[in-house]
């Protein structure tokens, strides 16, 4: 995912769409996400502005989602499932393997991508499973990592 | 010459393992050799561990092909499979394979059957004949029929889906709500998803019916967003049926109105709990609620709101259809229908399986699932997501019923069942039980916010080997205190696992001191 510069025009687009509704904060955040890529307290001010609610009111919204980053991430974003059917099929030792594969810590990012925990992809039966810039893949191995993290995105 | 049908599931399972790649490679294969095939981009039958599964309908016959890769169809052409050719693997006719023909598929049938997003193959397949049905035999009729099959939250709760209607539906108010729970959080299970991708049709008519049995005209589905393709499904299904007419203002001239919203949720577990998801979908942070009062009476928007799970609602349909009598011969005890239970984790044939109630947890474990998939022995299996208890070996003849699951300290919840084998180490699991609370606790009681990560210190203490006893004490003080004073099942459910953990596998935990040292 590459993050696009805030453009409070193209904000305020998307608060229309959502008729400026407050009870879509979480709906207008995902689509924020989706054309920033994260939350800036640029956005934050101008929700809380166009929404007609506080600005701790947004704040709270936005940090109490794991979804709403409010830093910029790599330009690929990985996920590893953490959760119990990944961990019966070796996600522990997958996690240690992206960590060392990608260079960085799991809940870390660099130029390049961001490594984040997720706990359920729904892919239980093809554990371990990962989700690379929203895409699941099932039946991880650390080969078969490496793999698709090559063929995944802008990042090379 | 007729085209030739060929299914290749879009749903999740299938497209992780490269379905999506199958299909195009099929596409291009055939536009080449000039063969006439329609491509039907079906859901998935539930048979995960056969995915890629590839079907060619032969005269009127589904014949499968299962695990298949990219690499495999330029191969699968010069055996001929567009007439059921032998390949290595070809598997036989769809309807024969053992793991699907022994399943009470009741809820799930249609599910890898039809074109989820076609209203015609819907219709081909009774749909819509439940909502017809129930608008000309009226509400009070459907509500009694639903009190009358028994049917329980399968969500995880377990409570009356009947009685919860009966009270919407008698509480004046001049709007109600429906809202689908599709915040499918536990791990080892996938059910509604696979649902939500293979019928979605089926979903939104039996909202439709909940709708108009309790008199609200408005749905909401609040699902989680780790499902993004079960999201571009269900939206485009919502639109199919609005354009058909089967959502929106008068409903096929009956003079009813119901039409429903999307919502996504944004990654919190505890947003599955029913009040902490009426507050994310009125834009809030997903904080539990004080019970009462009960949603049924002040729900979304202060609204009397019916809160069911996705496959507790898409049974409506089925029950309506086959009649509540029929439903109730299912089961046992006070657990009537079928469940769809989910095989994940350390498992050979991991996948759905819809069956009644009653039949043991090793009669799935082995007769489905297969043992394990490393070969090794069952060392614990966890039921009913991260909340749920690990049992261990010598608990697999428990039948699955809400009873017998109760009576062990357990709980079917939503009929997720992750495997493990002799190289899990179960300190390692409590401590997780623990440490998951921490990260996913909504923070509104103490007992779950602090609690949790007390709880994952104390463990590490214990396999520090630090005051092993006296720390052994004090976790199952925290354990009870958690149970006792959470909120809801997120604090007063984690001590299951860890307790199960104490009780079954002690020889994961440090050695007791012997006296006198």
């Amino acid at each position: 995912m590459t993050a696009m510069a805030y453009d409070k025009q193209a904000a305020s687009e998307i608060i229309a769409r959502f008729d400026a509704r407050g009870e879509m904060l979480v709906q207008i955040l995902h689509a924020f996400i989706e054309r920033f890529a994260w939350i800036s307290e640029d956005a934050i001010r101008q929700l809380a502005d166009e929404l007609n609610l506080s600005r701790a009111e947004v704040h709270g919204v936005v940090s109490y989602y794991h979804d709403f980053r409010t830093t910029p991430p790599g330009k690929r974003i990985v996920k590893i499932c953490q959760a119990e059917a990944c961990q019966a099929m070796g996600s522990r030792e997958l996690s240690a393997h992206a960590e060392k594969s990608l260079g960085i810590a799991m809940n870390a990012s660099d130029a390049d991508n961001t490594l984040e925990p997720v706990y359920c992809l729904g892919n239980c039966a093809c554990s371990p499973a990962v989700m690379i810039d929203g895409k699941t893949f099932g039946r991880v191995s650390p080969q078969r990592f490496d793999d698709i993290v090559a063929s995944s995105g802008d990042a090379n | 010459m007729a085209r030739t049908r060929v299914y290749v599931p879009r749903e999740t399972a299938a497209i992780s393992v490269g379905a999506d790649d199958i299909a195009i490679a099929i596409a291009r294969h055939a536009k080449r050799s000039g063969d006439n095939i329609e491509l039907i981009r079906n859901g998935s039958w539930g048979a995960t561990w056969l995915e890629p599964l590839v079907e060619v309908t032969v005269d009127d016959k589904r014949i499968a092909y299962g695990n298949i890769e990219a690499d495999d169809v330029p191969e699968l052409f010069t055996a001929g499979f567009l007439a059921g050719g032998e390949h290595a693997k070809r598997i036989g006719p769809t309807i024969d394979i053992p793991y699907l023909i022994n399943q009470d598929r009741w809820t799930f049938w249609r599910c890898g059957l039809i074109d989820p997003l076609s209203i015609d193959d819907f219709r081909a397949h009774h749909g819509f004949k439940a909502l017809e049905k129930a608008l000309d035999n009226g509400a009070q009729t459907v509500i009694d029929a639903v009190k009358d099959s028994g049917l329980r939250g399968r969500g995880g709760a377990g409570f009356p889906t009947g009685i919860k209607w009966q009270t919407v539906a008698d509480v004046q108010s001049d709007q109600k709500y429906i809202a689908c729970n599709a915040d499918e959080g536990d791990s080892g299970t996938f059910s509604d998803r696979i649902l939500m991708e293979g019928d979605p049709l089926g979903l939104i008519e039996s909202m439709a019916i909940a709708g108009f049995a309790v008199g609200a005209d408005r749905g909401y589905i609040y699902l989680r967003s780790e499902y993004p393709l079960t999201h571009r499904v269900l939206s485009r299904a919502i639109e199919v049926a609005r354009d058909n007419n089967w959502l929106g203002d008068d409903i096929q001239g009956s003079g009813f109105n119901f039409d429903i919203e999307l919502h996504l949720g944004a990654g919190s577990y505890v947003c599955g709990e029913e009040t902490a998801m009426l507050e994310s979908l009125e834009g809030k942070p997903g904080i539990v609620r004080y019970k009462p009062p009960l949603p049924a009476f002040e729900g979304l928007f202060g609204q009397p709101t019916v809160v069911n799970n996705v496959v507790t609602l898409a049974s409506i349909a089925n029950i309506v259809n086959i009649g509540s009598e029929k439903y109730a011969s299912y089961g046992v005890d006070r657990s009537k229908g079928t469940l769809a239970f989910q095989l994940a984790g350390n498992i050979k044939r991991g996948g759905l399986v819809e069956k009644e109630f009653g039949i043991t947890l090793r009669e799935v474990i082995e007769d489905w699932g297969g043992g394990t998939a490393s070969g090794r022995p069952v060392k614990a299996v966890q039921v009913g997501g991260p909340l749920g208890a690990y049992l261990p070996e010598e608990q697999l003849d428990t039948p699955l019923t809400y009873e017998a699951f109760i009576e062990i300290g357990a709980m079917l919840g939503h009929g997720g069942i992750v495997v493990f084998d002799d190289t899990a180490d179960m300190a390692q699991q409590a401590r997780f039980a623990m440490e998951f609370c921490a990260i996913e606790s909504c923070g509104k009681c103490t007992p779950c916010r602090i609690g949790s990560t007390r709880g994952a210190e104390v463990i590490d203490k214990i396999v520090a080997g630090e005051n092993r006893d006296e720390n052994l004490e004090l976790l199952v003080e925290l354990c009870n205190t958690m149970e006792d004073a959470s909120l809801c099942a997120m604090g007063g459910m984690t001590p299951y696992p860890v307790r199960s953990v104490l009780q079954h596998f002690t020889e994961d935990l440090p050695a007791a001191r012997s006296t006198g040292t």
